[in-house]
């Protein structure tokens, strides 16, 4: 069971990179997201260094959203996802799996990249690191929720739009705790407390997501 | 539970609760908000405008209720497959949506003499405004599926979802606050209410209650009616292919 699930997430990293694969465009996103707001906002370092936080982890939130639509809608249209069904790996697990790909593909190069764009929005040496830190230990519940949110659309040509109005509210305490982080470098609040509370929030939905997903996806392929 | 799963009996046994909630939401309602208006006393900081508490906290109240009764009504969808279960929920959805629009409007009311300003991001106006957008995604998801047994168990999936997440969003919503809002001008209602103003609050309270039960009756009925016409029709349309 276990080379089975090694094998899906093994499979959608590569799917995610190969010919026609949204990894890269999801990085270009968050990469184009972030270099509106100095157009926003105003490019002095005054402007930009309060809200460098809170815009990367917007953008990272939105860099999420915009591949999760697809997370098993392509599976299900080619009939991959019924094939593998018939194999060892419960619906869960499947959907754990898939979450994790999701996760090491397409948000795991951002959380890499964060440092630099943290440094192009004048955020100082200490905070970028625990923005770093906040990004692994949040993202996550991303991918897990989105995971969720995602199975229940799957059957659905245009559930992009229903995907974000399911999804983003979900988020807001990701959101809260992970922008809480960063700002508790210089200002009021516990780093060391909004780092549990992200790595909490992805533990809880490190069970429910998948569990959540597996009730959906048997839904849709009934 | 079981044995108001079939329709017909909840039917009937709604035609005997509707008679007694109906009357009861009208004179409830009548005698709350003549003891609200008149007979309760004005606040000796906020005048008048404290009696805008005796709309808005029991719809907060009624939002958070109708919530819960979306969540235990998907519960019995995914567990025991009530059919009746899908309706109830699916009838709460939008008193809730509603009475959160209500919450929310009140409270920014509300908010325009009291804090000088029409929207505060107040702890409790934020997480009913999150409130707001988890009841739009309910409906939209309830819209979104063609086959109603599937847009059911969907959406009682996302209900459960929510419900667990409800009391994460306001924790967060909470700390939030706190730490970006220190001293809040005011709290509303809390547990320092005057005991004058207590008794026009609960009438208020039982009558948005009674009109929920009254509401929410009425829809499961009018939704049950419209799946047997549709099941009608359907079987209509079959008999007059058959017979040509």
């Amino acid at each position: 069971m276990l080379t089975a699930f090694l094998a899906l997430i093994k499979r959608d990293i590569h799917l995610g990179y190969a010919q026609g694969g949204a990894a890269g465009l999801v990085i270009a996103f968050y990469a184009v997201t972030v270099t509106l707001f100095p157009f926003a906002v105003g490019p002095d370092a005054e402007s930009l260094a309060p809200i460098a936080g809170g815009v990367l982890w917007i953008a990272a939130l939105l860099s999420a959203l915009l591949s999760l639509d697809r997370l098993f809608q392509a599976d299900f249209e080619d009939g991959a996802l019924e094939a593998l069904t018939s194999g060892p790996l419960p619906l869960g697990l499947m959907a754990l799996a898939k979450a994790i790909a999701h996760w090491l593909s397409m948000l795991l190069p951002l959380i890499v990249l964060s440092p630099l764009f943290a440094q192009l929005l004048h955020l100082d040496g200490k905070a970028t690191w625990v923005l770093v830190f906040a990004l692994l230990c949040g993202t996550p519940a991303l991918s897990l929720i989105g995971a969720a949110a995602s199975a229940l659309t799957v059957a659905m040509r245009r559930g992009g739009a229903l995907v974000a109005l399911l999804v983003l509210p979900l988020y807001i305490p990701t959101l809260i705790f992970g922008v809480g982080a960063v700002e508790a470098v210089s200002g009021a609040g516990s780093v060391s407390a909004n780092l549990s509370l992200l790595a909490g929030v992805s533990l809880i939905f490190a069970v429910m997501g998948p569990l959540a997903a597996a009730g959906a996806l048997k839904l849709a392929l009934e | 539970m079981h044995w108001f799963a079939n329709p017909a009996r909840f039917v009937r046994l709604a035609d005997k609760i509707l008679p007694v909630a109906f009357p009861m939401t009208l004179v409830l309602m009548g005698a709350g908000l003549y003891l609200a208006l008149f007979a309760s006393p004005a606040d000796y900081q906020q005048g008048d405008s404290v009696r805008i508490m005796y709309i808005h906290v029991p719809s907060a109240y009624l939002a958070l209720f109708a919530y819960m009764v979306m969540a235990a009504s998907g519960f019995s969808t995914l567990v025991w497959r009530h059919p009746l279960a899908d309706v109830a929920g699916k009838a709460a959805a939008p008193i809730g949506l509603c009475f959160t629009g209500l919450a929310l409007a009140t409270g920014s009311i509300w908010g325009k003499p009291m804090w000088g300003t029409w929207w505060e991001w107040d702890a409790r106006l934020t997480s009913m405004l999150v409130l707001f957008f988890l009841y739009l995604g309910y409906i939209a998801l309830w819209g979104a599926f063609e086959d109603r047994s599937k847009a059911a168990r969907a959406a009682a999936i996302l209900a459960l979802i929510g419900v667990i997440n409800i009391p994460i969003i306001k924790f967060s919503v909470d700390w939030w606050t706190t730490l970006h809002q220190p001293a809040s001008l005011f709290r509303m209602g809390g547990p320092t209410i005057d005991p004058s103003m207590r008794p026009p609050l609960y009438v208020m309270l039982a009558a948005f209650q009674f009109y929920f039960i009254t509401i929410w009756l009425w829809r499961i009925k009018a939704e049950l009616a419209s799946v047997r016409i549709n099941a009608l029709r359907l079987q209509l349309i079959r008999v007059k292919r058959d017979a040509s």
